[in-house]
């Protein structure tokens, strides 16, 4: 198999395939979750667990001033990496292409200079984080072989993304390739990850809200 | 019973308490470390074992290998190992010994999760697999039967009270019908900060109102609550539900304790299966509503430079956040707060049972390092708190560390402050 065949099955039956598992994975998991349901509480409501919900979908974006001392490297990092991957994913003129073809409608992207910039920062703090949770005493020994895995998968479509771009490396079709296929790992292995918190994070601020909201606390 | 006949029942224990937010909370951790920062078994160790999400490893097995689709299939291929019951005996210090249940974890999750909710819940299926503290074990036995935790059954608490009625020649009412008010106690109150209760009677009747305490059921803290049976928290609560119906009260008010607070305001109902009633206020609750009705009169402030440490159960995890905050403010006026007030200070050490199990003293006095860090910053002279476990929590730790500092509860100042019939 050659390049340009690689790169034909990655495009389609493997991106059927990704999608597919995709799909059926995070409806199977976000049921798992909401199926088990919660018990009825009888106590009598202080505040209201909708605002209280709402509250914290938010609050928890802000981080407050001890917390912040005591955590800021896997803040700052944490953020500038989600940041940098949301921008890129969604603001680079190759992938809006691509959203374009699927949803029909598209809209403006960053310059590419800018792209290349939030991608290597992002990179970077990705390195500086995989270094993080080898060297910090809780998160080396918090670890599984999951958290490298997924940080192999997260990094892998940033690192290939900027190279099939740039034509680095391999050839076009090859790397391209390659970041197609990364993606496509990343997609399949989210649902049955911790990458599950791309969806899932909704739903624990939203029940923990509620319950906060119903003793009229705002956490 | 044999050890496996307890694990089973155990892992069927874990099963039933996991829902919808413990699923969520479990699939969101992406193992940042975040609440290792919080936890102050953990910040003033430095053990990673401490970190919350690693106390709760038992659960997330449960909950992987029994409520995913995945997880089973893993299990299946051996690519994930079971819960053991030797894992369970593992984990009895990091889900008792170092817990406090103190929530400050819950606060700082990025994606949301309520650890301690989740530790709440793993005690119930530790207690259900037989590896619960032998402290709380106790604490629990002496409750159901004798009515508290320390033992103190209706002739201690009689004694006490006619002491405290030759001290304020006041009657402390005994089942009153139709009072408005019945009043509950913690044993600690009882038997070491009797003044509390002195406090209550000056308090209420200055305000004009109807009050009395049940002779059965005047028990305010729940072991069932801290060791994490359902069943002996029930028992104990559908006590105070009895007794509160008999004597038709109208309100039953918890004391300056933490969890009590959360026994019988959120918990109770559930674990009844039904609505109350009655109404259930905290102390400090009533005292700020007596406030704002004008039935309190004040006067005076204290002349010390004090501090508040917000007890845990009762600011951060249940609600009551406000009310301390007015009522100090009204009788100090050189009130300074610590770094970290309010919902984010850190616990006295001492809660959530962790006070109630001998071998944890050393551990105890270890972590009550922060509580000291926050008090050396503010340079108080006085120590002002609204529960009597962390009132004895607060008085162990500052004497293991040498620091002169009294600690009072703030019902008792603010009943220092009442205006003498005198001068009304």
């Amino acid at each position: 198999m050659n390049s340009i065949e690689l790169l034909s099955w990655i495009r389609g039956p493997g991106f059927i395939i990704a999608t597919a598992i995709f799909g059926f994975g995070i409806s199977l998991r976000l049921l798992e979750i909401v199926l088990l349901s919660r018990k009825p509480d009888y106590s009598p409501p202080r505040g209201s667990r909708l605002k209280g919900s709402l509250h914290t979908l938010f609050s928890r974006f802000t981080v407050e001033k001890t917390t912040f001392r005591r955590s800021a490297f896997i803040i700052v990092t944490g953020y500038l990496f989600h940041l940098g991957f949301f921008t890129v994913l969604l603001l680079a003129v190759p992938h809006i292409i691509f959203f374009q073809e699927i949803l029909g409608f598209g809209w403006p992207g960053l310059p590419t200079t800018l792209i290349d910039v939030i991608t290597i920062i992002s990179l970077l703090a990705m390195i500086a984080l995989l270094v993080y949770r080898l060297k910090n005493p809780v998160l080396r020994f918090l670890s599984t072989f999951e958290d490298y895995l997924v940080w192999t998968a997260t990094f892998l479509p940033l690192l290939t993304g900027y190279m099939a771009y740039h034509h680095s490396f391999f050839s076009y079709p090859l790397m391209f390739g390659l970041h197609l296929l990364s993606v496509e790992i990343l997609l399949i292995i989210l649902p049955f990850t911790k990458l599950m918190h791309s969806f899932t994070f909704i739903l624990a601020r939203w029940y923990q809200g509620s319950n906060a909201g119903h003793k009229g606390i705002n956490v | 019973m044999s050890t496996n006949d307890h694990f089973e029942r155990g892992y069927q224990a874990f099963k039933e308490q996991i829902d919808a937010p413990i699923a969520a909370y479990l699939s969101s951790c992406v193992h940042c470390g975040m609440c290792a920062d919080a936890c102050l078994f953990f910040t003033e160790t430095n053990d990673p074992k401490y970190t919350p999400i690693y106390k709760l490893e038992p659960l997330r097995k449960v909950w992987e290998q029994e409520y995913t689709l995945w997880g089973r299939l893993k299990a299946f291929f051996r690519i994930s190992k079971k819960l053991t019951d030797h894992e369970l005996a593992e984990w009895q210090e990091l889900i008792y010994d170092s817990c406090s249940l103190c929530g400050r974890c819950s606060l700082v999750c990025p994606v949301g999760n309520d650890l301690v909710y989740m530790i709440r819940k793993t005690r119930e299926g530790m207690v259900a697999a037989g590896h619960a503290p032998i402290g709380l074990i106790g604490a629990s036995k002496r409750a159901v039967t004798t009515g508290g935790p320390m033992g103190v059954r209706l002739p201690a608490l009689k004694a006490q009270i006619k002491r405290i009625e030759s001290n304020i020649g006041l009657k402390i009412p005994i089942d009153q019908l139709g009072a408005q008010y019945m009043v509950l106690l913690s044993s600690m109150e009882i038997i070491n900060f009797p003044e509390y209760i002195e406090a209550l009677a000056k308090i209420m009747q200055q305000a004009d109102k109807t009050w009395t305490i049940s002779s059965e059921a005047f028990e305010a803290t729940n072991s069932g609550i801290q060791i994490g049976s359902s069943d002996i928290a029930r028992q104990l609560v559908s006590r105070i539900v009895n007794a509160a119906k008999k004597l038709q009260v109208k309100t039953v008010i918890s004391p300056e304790c933490g969890h009590a607070y959360t026994a019988i305001r959120w918990e109770g109902p559930n674990l009844m299966g039904s609505r109350f009633s009655f109404e259930v206020q905290h102390i400090l609750e009533v005292l700020e509503e007596f406030y704002q009705q004008g039935l309190l009169k004040i006067e005076g402030f204290e002349q010390a430079r004090l501090t508040f440490h917000d007890p845990c159960q009762l600011v951060r995890r249940g609600g009551v956040i406000q009310q301390p905050d007015n009522l100090l403010k009204r009788v100090a006026n050189n009130f300074v707060e610590m770094e970290d007030s309010g919902q984010m200070n850190w616990c006295c050490g001492g809660g959530g049972g962790v006070g109630a199990i001998e071998e944890t003293e050393e551990l105890r006095i270890k972590v009550f390092k922060r509580k000291k860090d926050q008090l050396d910053a503010v340079k108080v002279d006085q120590l002002v708190t609204a529960c009597a476990n962390c009132r004895i929590m607060l008085e162990e730790g500052l004497e293991a560390y040498q620091m002169e500092m009294p600690v009072i509860g703030l019902t008792e100042m603010v009943a220092e402050h009442l205006q003498s019939t005198e001068s009304l």
